[in-house]
């Protein structure tokens, strides 16, 4: 085996496109995880069943099958009933709705991680029920989660070639039609995995700011 | 209801002289009664002492009181209102009466002391932003307390975390306030100047109080009337010098050698 670095420079201007379908992915999957996740927990916590027992079955169901088998539902399912959106978009809808049942369990684990005196205090003082949540609830329960958000942005990081399927050229599609087209294999996929590890360590990086940030 | 028997019973049940009654209030956690059967009033600007051993129902009361907890049966008045069962605005309107501090202080950790204290006024009683920071500001200056406004309240000490939720109760203008074993949390240097603070406020201000407390020198100094819980039941009351010196049940008498 040997090291080309003009196969490396051929390859860097697909490179960059793969990387930037990547960050597309994640970004708008953490966005969508982040968010979603906790109005599942929050949708958990209502008084109704009639609310909690529908919403425990869809995240329960969906957080035990494959991401991968609700790509193709999702890609090729979906445009039967009429709804059509780009690849990109379906891929990053599936990898944050699929990661959203997993950080709903982490915004459950903070909420109960608030002492019960917060809440005894909020009531106290006569805080209304919403106000409860948004200025004493949620900002302590958040700041305890963030290290643990934190992996599921890397796990999902290291979930998005699996949009390949749905023809998304994210960076290792991209490296492997380069491989296919030049029979260079090495050089692509070191790029590639080179560029994983560096966005793993830069989410890391931002995710521990923002820590800092919000326990200042 | 007929207008007379409603008459009849705002007259004897809820004399304006009465600002909280409590009529056969049962509370139980399982199978353990913790207040079995209770009555009592208290009349406004009063200091009422709740003492007696551990487990004998008298947090519980003050939780009660605060809507933090319901009775099992039994009935709670405030200023002729009743609780539970209530509708949700009556018991907010309530609540508005009471305030309450907790042995754990319970502040806000993720707001500055200033904001813990403005945070209810402006949600609450839709007090302007200045307005109740110019109060805060005041109240903080009352507990001694004034240079730490912007601290968070983890830095400080536990007895300067409980002068702050002393302001935070005051700051929402109680008739009521509640005090839940306010010392029994701190280091023990810490304690009087908490004490000191709550003589100043019992002295100074025509708040009712309603104290739970084991220390039984503060109880002395406040209190109009002390009342002697054991297994969920007031087994005694009257004014602190004949609690203290002269008490008619034996069990009062055991309770207080043992904590004097």
């Amino acid at each position: 085996m040997k090291w080309d670095w003009n196969a490396v420079s051929d390859f860097m201007p697909e490179f960059w496109h793969g990387l930037l379908v990547t960050l597309q992915i994640l970004a708008l999957g953490s966005l969508l995880s982040f968010t979603l996740g906790l109005v599942w927990a929050l949708l958990m916590r209502t008084p109704s069943r009639w609310v909690r027992w529908p919403v425990g079955v869809v995240t329960e169901f969906v957080r035990n099958t494959p991401l991968l088998v609700q790509l193709f539902f999702l890609f090729y399912v979906l445009p039967e009933w009429g709804l059509t959106f780009s690849a990109l978009a379906t891929g990053a809808f599936a990898i944050g709705l699929h990661y959203s049942t997993y950080t709903m369990q982490v915004y459950r684990a903070g909420i109960e991680a608030v002492p019960v005196g917060q809440w005894e205090a909020a009531t106290a003082l006569n805080l209304p029920r919403r106000r409860t949540w948004t200025a004493v609830i949620l900002p302590q329960a958040i700041r305890r989660v963030i290290p643990a958000l934190g992996n599921y942005v890397i796990a999902m990081l290291k979930d998005t070639p699996m949009l390949m399927v749905i023809t998304v050229l994210e960076m290792l599609g991209r490296a492997r039609l380069f491989s296919q087209q030049h029979f260079q294999f090495t050089e692509p996929l070191t790029v590639i995995g080179v560029a994983f590890i560096l966005i793993s360590y830069l989410a890391s990086l931002l995710l521990r700011a923002l820590e800092r940030r919000l326990v200042r | 209801m007929s207008v007379e028997t409603r008459t009849k019973s705002s007259v004897t049940d809820a004399p304006s002289s009465e600002l909280i009654r409590l009529a056969g209030v049962t509370k139980r956690f399982g199978t353990n009664t913790v207040l079995d059967q209770l009555d009592f009033s208290v009349q406004p600007g009063k200091h009422v002492t709740l003492i007696g051993p551990s487990g004998s129902g008298k947090t519980t009361i003050l939780r009660l009181l605060m809507t933090l907890t319901k009775p099992d049966e039994g009935t709670i008045t405030v200023d002729g209102q009743q609780l539970f069962p209530a509708p949700e605005k009556q018991i907010r309107e309530v609540r508005k009466k009471i305030g309450m501090v907790f042995q754990q202080f319970n502040l806000f950790p993720n707001m500055s002391v200033l904001r813990n204290i403005t945070e209810a006024p402006v949600q609450v009683l839709g007090m302007s932003r200045d307005e109740a920071e110019a109060r805060a500001r005041e109240l903080l200056d009352l507990v001694g307390l004034a240079d730490k406004c912007d601290a968070r309240p983890t830095r400080l000490s536990g007895g300067q975390q409980q002068r702050v939720a002393i302001a935070r109760a005051l700051a929402m203008r109680p008739q009521v306030l509640l005090l839940d074993e306010v010392t029994s949390a701190l280091d023990p240097e810490l304690v009087a100047g908490v004490l000191d603070l709550l003589r100043d406020i019992a002295r100074s201000t025509d708040i009712t109080m309603l104290c739970v407390t084991h220390e039984m020198g503060f109880a002395r100094d406040i209190s109009d009337q002390v009342l002697m819980f054991d297994s969920g039941r007031v087994i005694e009351s009257g004014p602190p010098e004949k609690i203290f010196s002269d008490p008619d049940q034996d069990r009062t008498r055991e309770f207080l050698s043992a904590v004097l």
